[in-house]
């Protein structure tokens, strides 16, 4: 194992996340606070209690997850695709580095920016609404594996991107309208049934519905269905990286 | 490993310094690069690389010569694990690239033909994130004498969008000293270079060589491989046409043609002119002298009180090298 390039390749991208430190803080701050602005206060305000808490801490869980996810896509298909697209990926692939340290450093990396952002987001929203956390070990293990699982994502979409406009595509098009449509702001009980039963085959669901419980100890699903979709994330992305790297896809002609 | 050795003495002329290396070339007999039956498809069905096979031993500098698109870089590519072989293999001092990818890349670094670069990066970072890569531990003091070596020192910590388009090349040449290779590829490491500089990199290639390394580089010159190279091997439409020791080579492709502008058209070449078996253009305007530039004389003094004896008057000559393309028809036709 070459844990030296792992630590110089995660040390070198979180520098890059460093270096524009200001903004990465600042933009989770503004835009929590301005949904609780919108959402917490002016809206919520006229939305009954829901499982038994107020609607401003109804959506946090949904909220982080939101931050989450975006962020662990855009940071690891950005990381990735950088190099590819100026043409310094030469130097990682012609190194003493497996495929697996590879991505062990670039999804970490990514991985760790997109928990600091959400920690940053919980952070904010305390500041807004009275928070309790039920499970506090199980939040933090949804916070890691969906964290991971989706930089995997991003670290894929990185590598199938040859433009910068498909490198913005996913995300905007397939990961916001899941996250939106997943339960961020609602529950699922209040949908029409048959929009009940369409919601159960987007993934984000799962994810904010196990989150949810671990912070009120409450769900839409199961926790154990949204511990095995988070299972499945991982299993998935793995499989797809292994294989990029086995048929050298996008990185060796 | 031991340090990398970048020393430079400037007393001594290039040429003097080749010549002198070359007797005393430390090139032995283990073979650092071997390269069998290799052949490169690309995925549209071109084929890039037709069963080259070839050895470097420890020491030696290795020329690769040919014009563009003659599959150079995509041997280089496949040694250095960026581009996948068709069939074939290589081993890197006993290592399969394949089988043994580790210690075979630890062996090598790789100075790449574009000018890749993260451009905010700081130079002196950038060159310490390579060593890192390779899974060296810290050395400041190797990074700075390389940066020293390379005049880069005093650039150290300026971005790398600030640096010119020289010292980005000499940037790259860092970055793959920086962890401290046995086997170096510079792909054209001389593109965009000023002739000071280049003469300042080639006594480098040659400082490095001394230590042990392995050099393989590539270029479009004939003069740079001269200069440099011990072997040159030249590569045309992916075929390693041949390899032979520099000198040898030279010999065979060292002409030079004399180009006369006639004042008067000629009818016929005068006979007192036969000897140096010259050819006249269709109009008669012009006379062409091939000459050896490798030979005793080249005839040119000569040459030209016959003409004036003769009559011939010209307004105005000038000298070409025997262009690649041209060497390429020599070195394939069967008479050579
Ligand atoms: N990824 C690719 N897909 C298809 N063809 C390619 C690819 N890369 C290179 N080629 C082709 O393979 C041939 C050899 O290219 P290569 O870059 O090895 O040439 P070269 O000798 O380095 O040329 P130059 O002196 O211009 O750098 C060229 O015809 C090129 O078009
Ligand atoms: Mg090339």
């Amino acid at each position: 194992m070459n844990l030296r390039a792992v630590q110089t390749i995660y040390l070198f991208e979180m520098s890059r996340t460093f270096r524009t430190l200001l903004q990465s803080i600042l933009a989770p701050v503004l835009t929590t606070s301005l949904y609780f602005v919108v959402f917490g206060a002016a809206i919520g305000a006229r939305i009954p209690e829901m499982g038994g808490v107020s609607y401003g801490a109804f959506i946090v869980p949904g909220l982080i997850m939101l931050m989450l996810l975006t962020q662990s896509v855009s940071n690891a298909s950005f990381g990735i695709y950088f190099p590819r697209f100026s043409g310094t990926i030469y130097e990682l692939l012609s190194a003493p580095v497996s495929s697996f340290e590879l991505v062990l450093a670039f999804v970490g990396a990514a991985a760790t920016k997109a928990i600091l952002i959400g920690l940053i987001t919980l952070a904010t929203a305390s500041a807004f609404v009275p928070l309790e956390i039920a499970h506090p070990v199980w939040m933090a293990a949804f916070l890691v594996l969906t964290a991971v699982s989706f930089s995997l994502l991003g670290f894929i979409l990185g590598i199938w991107a040859d433009s910068f406009e498909k490198l913005g595509f996913v995300p905007l098009l397939v990961i916001t309208p899941l996250t939106f449509l997943g339960g961020t702001f609602y529950s699922l009980d209040m949908l029409p049934p048959f929009w009940q039963t369409v919601s159960l085959v987007n993934p984000v669901v799962y994810l904010v519905s196990g989150f949810r419980w671990s912070f009120y100890g409450a769900g839409d699903v199961s926790v154990v269905a949204s511990l095995a979709v988070v299972a499945i994330f991982l299993v998935v992305g793995l499989t797809a990286v292994w294989w990029i790297f086995r048929s050298g896809y996008r990185l060796k002609p | 490993m031991t340090r990398t050795q970048l020393t430079v003495n400037p007393t001594t002329t290039p040429a003097a310094q080749r010549d002198a290396a070359r007797e005393t070339s430390p090139a032995d007999d283990r073979v650092m690069l071997s390269i069998e039956h290799l052949s490169k498809v690309y995925a549209d069905g071109f084929k890039a690389l037709d069963d080259v096979s070839l050895e470097v031993r420890r020491g030696e500098i290795f020329a690769l010569l040919g014009p563009n698109g003659a599959g150079k870089t995509t041997l280089i590519g496949i040694v250095c694990g960026l581009i996948t072989a068709s069939s074939g293999s290589v081993r890197v001092d006993g290592h399969d690239i394949v089988r043994n990818y580790r210690a075979a890349r630890s062996l090598i670094g790789l100075v790449p033909q574009e000018l890749t670069t993260d451009a905010f990066e700081k130079v002196i970072d950038t060159t310490a994130f390579s060593r890192g890569l390779f899974g060296l531990a810290p050395n400041p003091a190797h990074i700075e004498k390389v940066l020293r070596d390379l005049s880069l020192w005093d650039k150290r910590n300026s971005r790398v969008r600030e640096l010119s388009g020289g010292m980005k090349r000499r940037l790259l040449i860092a970055k793959a000293l920086a962890h401290e290779p046995e086997v170096l590829f510079l792909d054209e490491p001389t593109a965009g270079v000023d002739v000071e500089l280049r003469r300042d990199m080639w006594l480098q290639v040659r400082a490095l060589r001394e230590r042990g390394v392995t050099v393989i580089l590539t270029t479009h010159y004939i003069e740079e491989a001269e200069e440099m190279a011990d072997r040159i091997g030249v590569i045309n439409h992916g075929e390693l046409i041949l390899v032979q020791n520099t000198t040898e080579l030279m010999r065979r492709l060292g002409s030079k043609q004399l180009t006369l502008q006639l004042n008067e058209p000629l009818q016929q070449i005068p006979e007192m002119l036969a000897e140096y078996e010259l050819e006249l253009s269709e109009d008669g305007h012009t006379l062409i002298y091939t000459y050896d530039t490798h030979g005793e004389r080249t005839g040119i003094t000569a040459l030209l009180s016959d003409l004036s004896r003769a009559g011939v008057r010209f307004t105005d000559l000038r000298t070409r090298e025997t262009s690649l393309e041209e060497i390429f028809v020599s070195l394939v036709s069967p008479q050579s």
